[in-house]
């Protein structure tokens, strides 16, 4: 089931809960799939945000949120989130704060902190069924330090800390961890994965969440021009290959089935996402590694082959 | 002042009442030997309803101590308990939560930290959250500690200190010790502390904020640690407001530091938390046998009075620091505090001893007490002493035996 509420582009709310004017990288795919997610929530909203590249939303004496900002720690983004929840309920049954005060739980993480450091607390938030939005950009690498590997990282690409050598051509030589199988075990009451280059898609899960209660977990695809190499005006092309290859499928998860809410007519090769990437030129130059692309492609071909 | 019921509480049940009585309206928590009584009695009222408000089952210290700086920054009068590794697991928080001057109280129940692993206390616990911004309040009775959590709470909420505010009591000694304990009135608690309003902005639609935003340059993260220090060094008079108004609410009167029998003593032993209590009966036998002996117990340990301790020991020849707790290759950890305390007092003591006891809960008795004085009268200056007898050398090769342990390899 999906909340249809928009169709077009022009339905999607005018209001910006994200201004403009951050400290994010020009062409961050996330910065994009937060500020439509953000359109559909309202302003009401607090974000408790893990140590990552959205740290530098806001940096001393700025912010461009309409709501609220709590910036925590890499791994405490979530029980924070269940502090602030676990008080705003006390005071609106005990102590007569107005609905109207109630605030939009948010979790803003990149894909560093929600794979690795903060994995645990956000299974824990999840099984005690805490009520909140989970946004994890995903860019798949530790993207603020300079990027390196991370749990999210996918096969074949290199990372300051998996560098492809001759004696590690691939790079990284071990698959991404798969979030959304592991959060789906764990049955939260929605579960989605996002792409800014799908904007309607995003905005109309982002709506249905909001009228449900409970863990409401999404990961937003991140194309990260700094870190996967490529020019910032071609993010959205970049995010609509992933797309369109099958390497990024676009599903949701809700009252315990999938649904593929964008699928591809006809999947392209993946080489045309990653020929367009630094972290992937490795493998086409100086000479091709059409082992390790075979790799990637046969990888998506099983995925898919589940599905069609 | 209204009459108090008198009843048998162990340290950690004086604890629990501690927070009940200050009106607690959340609590996370996760459990450890020798805290977990505390939170159990906690999750038993919220459960029953005698308090109203929420008990989370939090998965780990770390995410523990974020949930209660974060709802304390929602406002919500906070209470939560650790011990231990939980300290060092969630120290990160710790220095998060102090940065994010949100109110609560704590408790520590100190126990020795691994490596090796084990269960009796010392206070290398607590010490590892010395510079973490925390006001520190240590106890000796399990009155202290239930007098302690409702004083700690007119102190975190006071809107020049916005802090929160850390309890300490000795594991076993304390926490699992009965003691008659003086529990007033819940009318009279509330003249003293009422029930939490928010001093200072809290999250909620109306008001958004951000808060704890990155900075960038070294002069204005400056000028936030300098506004920490402020409020955590306000604390001091803001302890003793405290204390005076408690006294005429309760009768019972707490100073930054406590002396007994100082006045005229020729050797005074520096001590903290329950051990003191061992002291002091030191002190007594030793007064018994014609030496001119007494104690200044340490209670506000952060922010540390400097002065207070300077006043109590300056003028005194011999004084014993006696920490619990080690900082390998460097020795006690509050002695330096001490020393440094009394550097520019020309009546300063002429010896100074620093004494390293009661590690991992071994226990300190009257010929330690005496070796301390033998010490500080004798030649040997070199510092510091360690409470560590040729008795217990032999009982540690007596288990080495029985691990059959070779010796080092060649």
């Amino acid at each position: 089931m999906t909340v249809s509420v928009h169709k077009k582009i022009k339905d999607l709310h005018p209001h910006e809960g994200l201004t403009p004017g951050t400290g994010l990288c020009a062409g961050c795919g996330g910065l994009d799939g937060l500020r439509l997610g953000l359109k559909e929530l309202g302003d009401d909203f607090l974000i408790c945000n893990a140590a990552g590249c959205f740290t530098l939303l806001s940096v001393y004496p700025f912010t461009p949120l309409q709501g609220s900002w709590l910036y925590t720690t890499m791994g405490g983004a979530v029980p924070a989130a269940q502090g602030v929840r676990d008080a705003l309920d006390i005071r609106l049954r005990f102590r007569g704060l107005e609905k109207k005060e109630d605030l939009n739980v948010i979790v803003v993480a990149g894909d560093g902190s929600t794979n690795d450091i903060g994995f645990g607390p956000t299974s824990a938030a999840i099984h005690r069924g805490l009520d909140f939005i989970y946004f994890c950009y995903d860019n798949e690498a530790y993207g603020n330090t300079g990027f390196q590997l991370s749990a999210a990282s996918p096969y074949g690409s290199a990372t300051q800390t998996t560098p492809s050598t001759d004696v590690h051509e691939p790079g990284t030589e071990i698959n991404k961890k798969d979030l959304f199988e592991i959060w789906k075990a764990q049955k939260p009451a929605y579960l989605a994965t996002v792409s800014p280059r799908e904007p309607i898609d995003l905005s109309n899960k982002f709506a249905q969440a909001k009228e449900l209660k409970g863990p409401r977990m999404f990961i937003c695809m991140s194309p990260c021009p700094t870190g996967w190499g490529f020019d910032p005006k071609e993010a959205q092309m970049i995010a609509k290959l992933a797309v369109d290859t099958g390497i990024f499928p676009v599903k949701e998860y809700f009252e315990g089935k999938v649904v593929h809410t964008v699928r591809p007519r006809k999947r392209l090769p993946v080489e045309k996402f990653l020929e367009r990437q630094k972290r992937f030129r490795h493998l086409f130059e100086p000479h091709r590694h059409d082992e390790v692309i075979g790799q990637v492609q046969k990888r998506v071909d099983d995925y898919w082959s589940q599905y069609e | 002042m209204k009459t108090q019921k008198k009843i048998m509480l162990t340290g950690n049940k004086a604890a629990a009442w501690g927070a009940r009585m200050a009106g607690v309206e959340y609590v996370p928590a996760f459990p450890i030997t020798p805290q977990t009584e505390i939170i159990e009695t906690l999750a038993k009222w919220f459960a029953d309803g005698i308090l109203p408000g929420k008990f989370t089952n939090m998965d780990s210290e770390h995410s523990m101590f974020m949930a209660a700086g974060a709802a304390g920054a929602t406002g919500v009068r906070v209470f939560t308990a650790s011990s231990s590794q939980g300290i060092l697991h969630g120290l990160e928080s710790l220095y998060t939560i102090t940065g994010w001057r949100t109110p609560m109280v704590m408790v520590n129940v100190s126990r020795a930290l691994a490596t090796p692993i084990t269960l009796e206390p010392d206070h290398n616990d607590v010490m590892s959250a010395r510079d973490c911004g925390l006001i520190q309040l240590h106890a000796e009775t399990c009155q202290e500690v239930f007098d302690f959590i409702l004083m700690g709470y007119r102190i975190a909420e006071d809107p020049d200190v916005c802090l929160p505010v850390l309890v300490n009591l000795d594991g076993f000694y304390l926490s699992f010790t009965r003691e008659p304990v003086l529990i007033p009135e819940e009318e009279e608690v509330r003249s003293f502390l009422p029930l939490y309003t928010v001093s200072q902005p809290v999250f909620q639609a109306s008001r958004p904020m951000a808060r704890a935003s990155a900075v960038f340059g070294g002069a204005t993260y400056t000028s936030f640690k300098l506004q920490q220090e402020l409020a955590c060094r306000s604390a001091e008079k803001c302890f003793s407001l405290v204390a005076q108004d408690f006294e005429k609410h309760f009768g019972r009167f707490y100073g930054l530091v406590e002396p007994f029998h100082l006045d005229d003593a020729e050797y005074v032993f520096v001590m903290s938390n329950s051990f003191a209590t061992k002291g002091k009966s030191a002190v007594l036998k030793l007064r018994q046998q014609g030496v001119k002996a007494g104690l200044l117990k340490l209670r506000l340990f952060r922010p540390f009075p400097s002065e207070a301790i300077a006043s109590a020991l300056a003028g005194h020849p011999k004084v014993a620091v006696i920490d619990q707790n080690l900082a390998p290759g460097m020795g006690g950890i509050t002695y330096p505090e001490i020393v440094a305390s009394l550097y520019t007092r020309k009546d300063r003591p002429e010896k100074i001893l620093s004494v390293i006891g009661g590690l991992g809960g071994k226990d300190m008795d009257d010929q330690d007490f005496m070796a301390i004085i033998e010490h500080l009268d004798g030649p040997d200056e070199r510092t510091p002493l360690y409470l560590y007898g040729e008795k217990d050398v032999s009982d540690f090769n007596r288990l080495q035996q029985i691990a059959k342990w070779k010796g080092a390899l060649p």
